[in-house]
């Protein structure tokens, strides 16, 4: 499998996503400038974290317009893979590829900190290597990943399984305490009804070698090159 | 537009010079300056540019080492050899007045500039921490400044993604109205991709890159030069509003530009903007420099050329680029959608030439601005308060009847509380290298591709150096470099910060030598020279000048990073040793402090050669991976650092003390507790090893206790204190939110 990286002015977790992926995972992976309008022939996409055009308008709202994004649109209509990580989540909503938006932190504060994450579907290519139930520790670092939709929506996801993720404590019960910032039902990730599209604030690339603290991250990465 | 204003001695008064001064400017011009020089002069001669006050003094700091590649003074940042090809480059600056009178963009702003001291030397910034201090936190004026400055630099290191991975924070009525904000940045280069701050080659082309000038800032440097009055808040035009976005794209794009091999020099624009990055680049190099004032990008319409020469606008650099490169350095800047503007040229001679629709604005001689300012040794006299505070009668001093209500209340003050609040808003995890986070001894930083390791602490006890300058000066350098040895690294050298009242009063400038002395006396005792830093001085309230705070940067390499030690226990059973010798020392702790309301005493005595003896002792024992955990003993002493080793972020340990009995007789049990000699740590190890570890304590001449075990879930010390691990680690843990409210 090969992969590419989009680099939006602003976003800061590139090098993180190319380095867990090179040296890490071992997968080919490329750069993709964000005035690029072609892709290279990839079959995962990666939105990485950052401040794409330093997020003064809304997070992620600038970025959908850059022509990388279209290019992203098809890759992900044509079935193939894209993970939007943190603020790359945050462009997916505002381009239309998930659905809701995001609010600030309940908070109103930036938070980076390790959470607990509870695994709610293990039918993706993304969390296939994983058993539902299963807890992973990841650390989230973000100011507005209070995620928001509405009930049909909500209702919508939870009925075709689409909630990949949820913050829950370290023996995995759902409750406020362990909402890092208040998102609707404790959403941490989503994929799209094809299920080839993955958001999700946490950060998986941080939480990939035994160095960092944690290696649960690569449960996904796993579960991408090696399912 | 040339601003046509009569220099008058008002004038002259009000930009802060002297009328010696202005002598000396007439001297050297043979002319009356235009206003533009005169605001010229006025920035690179005022304190924060020129350390008019404070050279004669930093000139006692040791500044030599067998691996530095730039020393202290020579550019923007000195620059270290780590091997591998492989060079760090790391700067300590304060930003203590924009952030008392706007907190945010104050301390924002502060981020900014120290980074870009770092990527104008072609490094790339890896990390950043803070220093700070402040009032008492349950006054809402401190909670205020503190919200605000933590929200600032939140702001712009999470954007630019460079990870905060820690520094420290006091709390202290001395701040109050004052608060102090120090900023450290640590970035890596290879050797032979060091870029230098110099304008060098007639007719080599001068660009002008980055964020468009406007009024923001005007005369910061000068504004930082003064003391905080009751009017300060009016000064808000002084403070630069930070772009956190426009500085990633800089950075990227001078980092970018630099691999080109395109250009001979670069300088950021920080204090005195373009009056400075053009003088100092051209008196570095003995040359001229020519710019067109036409051609400087603005944000804002009807600007004179004294406010362009002057702004201290945000997110700006200069590039002297190579003669007929024009091109690449013009195509990296589009392609980053940045200003790169080619405002002159290198000239022969030695003038600095503005000119504005072809009319000179300003001509002086490059040297004069940049290097040849007036230089004052200052009047000194060791202050009349001094004997009476350094008094302490210690029989006087009641021991307490409930040692545990004293740690509690000792963990419960938010200088000694986490500061997981503070550092929970700071990405401290992105670029993916942080090892140790905040809350270690010494931050940790893995170098990619390599086996090394980065280590990083910020130390500066002011209530020492209020009551002993020197020994103060000398403590904060030594714990600085104990942290650091504490996670397994090696002390390489220091940058440093130094925090100080009004120059002019004598009393302040004793205090300044004192520390300084101090400060020089551990350097050359722990073969870490100083690679640079900054002063600031004029950091008085209303009501009186800061306690003296010189704050120390130590950066340590650790060649196998596989060999780091945690702060924390990590094993049920692991024997506890206490390294070091304890005294009956209580003058300046914070147990005396927060039990007794007295900053009263002489602080502890620092004894080099045992500091020396116990660094090298802890070393040896980490390369021979004895060492399970290591953690330094400081504020509240044994009991607090003891507990600290129980809060364990992979879960709390318990541990049980047992062996007071070993410790020498005489001793105050206060004194035990929460007393604060120096030269000590506590180290947990392996049952199996020891032997080894007192024979190598032996060897190294160090004294070494074995005192307890890590086991259980309370914290046990003899019969005084007995808390369940859980409680203690609550209190704190919520120390700070509470007061916050939030």
């Amino acid at each position: 499998m090969k992969a590419a990286v989009v680099v939006f002015p602003g976003s800061n977790c590139d090098t993180d996503c190319y380095h867990v992926l090179s040296n890490v995972m071992k997968t080919p992976v490329a750069y993709v400038w964000h005035k690029e309008r072609i892709l290279p022939k990839v079959d995962l996409v990666v939105l990485p974290g950052g401040f794409s055009y330093g997020d003064y308008l809304r997070t992620g709202a600038v970025a959908r317009f850059s022509p990388a994004m279209e290019a992203v649109k098809k890759h992900a209509d044509q079935g193939r893979y894209v993970i939007g990580i943190c603020n790359g989540f945050q462009i997916l909503l505002e381009a239309g590829l998930l659905p809701g938006a995001m609010l600030r932190n309940r908070t109103l504060r930036f938070v980076c900190r390790h959470v607990w994450l509870r695994v709610e579907d293990v039918h993706t290519v993304y969390t296939r290597k994983m058993a539902k139930g299963d807890i992973l520790c990841i650390p989230i670092a973000h100011g507005e990943g209070n995620y928001y939709c509405d009930e049909d929506t909500l209702r919508l996801m939870q009925d075709e399984s689409r909630i990949l993720f949820r913050y829950c404590s370290e023996g995995g019960i759902l409750g406020d305490a362990y909402n890092p910032n208040g998102s609707t039902d404790h959403i941490a990730g989503i994929t799209n009804k094809k299920r080839n599209v993955l958001g999700m604030m946490p950060h998986p690339e941080r939480a990939s070698e035994r160095i960092l603290g944690s290696t649960d991250g690569r449960m996904i990465w796993e579960s991408l090159f090696e399912g | 537009m040339m601003p046509t204003v009569q220099v008058t001695p008002e004038l002259v008064r009000e930009h802060g010079l002297t009328q010696e001064e202005y002598g000396r400017i007439l001297a050297i011009l043979g002319r009356t300056p235009n206003l533009t020089e005169l605001g010229m002069f006025s920035v690179m001669w005022s304190e924060h540019c020129s350390y008019k006050n404070s050279k004669p003094i930093l000139k006692l700091l040791p500044t030599r080492g067998p691996n530095l590649l730039v020393r202290a003074g020579e550019e923007n940042a000195g620059i270290v050899d780590i091997g591998d090809n492989l060079a760090i480059c790391f700067k300590i600056e304060s930003h203590n007045h924009p952030s008392a009178v706007e907190p945010f963009q104050g301390a924002a702003t502060g981020v900014g500039g120290i980074l870009r001291d770092i990527f104008t030397m072609g490094a790339r910034p890896i990390l950043l921490m803070d220093s700070l201090r402040f009032g008492d936190l349950d006054k809402p004026q401190t909670r205020r400044l503190f919200s605000g400055v933590v929200a600032g630099i939140a702001h712009y290191g999470n954007c630019i993604g460079v990870p905060t991975v820690g520094g420290e924070i006091y709390f202290n009525d001395s701040y109050e109205g004052n608060p102090l904000v120090n900023v450290m940045c640590l970035g890596i280069v290879h050797r032979d991709g060091i870029v230098k701050g110099k304008a060098t080659g007639t007719g080599n082309p001068v660009y002008y890159v980055g964020a468009p000038t406007g009024r923001d800032g005007l005369g910061g440097a000068a504004f930082a030069s003064r003391e905080l009055t009751e009017e300060s808040h009016e000064d808000r035009p002084a403070v630069q509003v930070g772009d956190p976005f426009k500085e990633k794209l800089l950075l990227e794009a001078c980092l970018e530009l630099i691999q080109t091999d395109s250009i001979v020099g670069m300088q950021d624009m920080g204090a005195a903007g373009l009056t400075c990055s053009t003088c100092e680049t051209a008196s570095r190099a003995s040359s001229g420099i020519a710019i067109d004032l036409t051609k400087v990008p603005r944000r804002e319409t009807g600007m004179n050329s004294y406010e362009v020469m002057l702004s201290e606008s945000q997110e700006r650099m200069l590039v002297i680029a190579k003669k007929g490169k024009e091109r690449v350095v013009e195509e990296i800047f589009e392609k980053w959608d940045l200003h790169a503007v080619r405002i002159g040229e290198v000239t022969s001679g030695n003038l600095v030439r503005v000119t504005e629709e072809g009319k000179v604005i300003a001509e002086i001689p490059a040297k004069a601005l940049a290097d040849e300012g007036p230089v004052y040794v200052r009047e000194e006299c060791k202050p009349e308060y001094l004997a009476s505070v350094q008094e302490l009668d210690l029989s006087q001093i009641r021991e307490p009847k409930d040692f545990n209500a004293v740690l509690k209340k000792l963990l419960d003050h938010p200088s000694i509380a986490s500061k997981a609040w503070v550092w929970e808003q700071y990405d401290h995890m992105v670029r993916t290298d942080t090892v140790f986070y905040p809350g270690h001894d010494a931050a940790l930083i893995r170098i990619k591709d390599t086996s090394k390791g980065i280590a990083v602490s910020t130390d500066g006890n002011s209530l020492y150096c209020y009551l002993d300058p020197f020994e103060g000066g000398k403590i904060a350098v030594a714990e600085a470099a104990r942290n650091v040895v504490c996670t397994g690294a090696k002390p390489l050298a220091i940058t440093n910060c130094l925090n100080f009242g009004n120059p002019m009063k004598p009393e302040i400038f004793w205090q300044f030598h004192q520390v300084v002395n101090g400060m020089t006396a551990a350097c050359e005792a722990f073969e870490t020279p100083v690679t640079g830093g900054n002063v600031s001085f004029y950091n008085e309230s209303p009501v009186a000048a800061i306690y003296p705070t010189p704050v120390i940067g130590m950066v340590g390499l650790l060649e196998d990073i596989t060999k780091r030690i945690p702060s924390f226990f990590v094993r049920e059973g692991d024997l506890i040793f206490l390294v070091g010798e304890t005294f009956n020392e209580i003058g300046a702790s914070h147990y005396l402090a927060i039990e007794h309301g007295l900053e009263k005493g002489l602080p502890p005595r620092l004894d080099l050669n045992r500091e020396i003896a116990l660094q090298k002792f802890l070393l040896e024992a980490a390369d021979r991976k004895l060492l399970v955990s290591a953690h330094d003993l400081s504020e509240g002493g044994f009991s607090v650092a003891l507990a600290e080793c129980c809060f364990s972020p992979e879960g709390g340990l318990g541990a049980v003390i047992d062996r007071f009995d070993l410790l020498p007789a005489g001793l105050r049990w206060d004194a035990v507790f929460f007393g604060e000699s120096q030269s000590r740590v506590l180290i947990s190890v392996k049952p199996d090893d020891q032997e080894q570890i007192i024979c190598l304590a032996g060897n190294d001449r160090v004294s070494i206790y074995q005192v307890g075990k890590v086991g259980g879930d309370h914290l046990i010390m003899g019969d005084r204190v007995k808390i369940a691990v859980e409680q203690l680690a609550a209190i704190y843990q919520h120390a700070i939110p509470r007061r916050i409210g939030g």
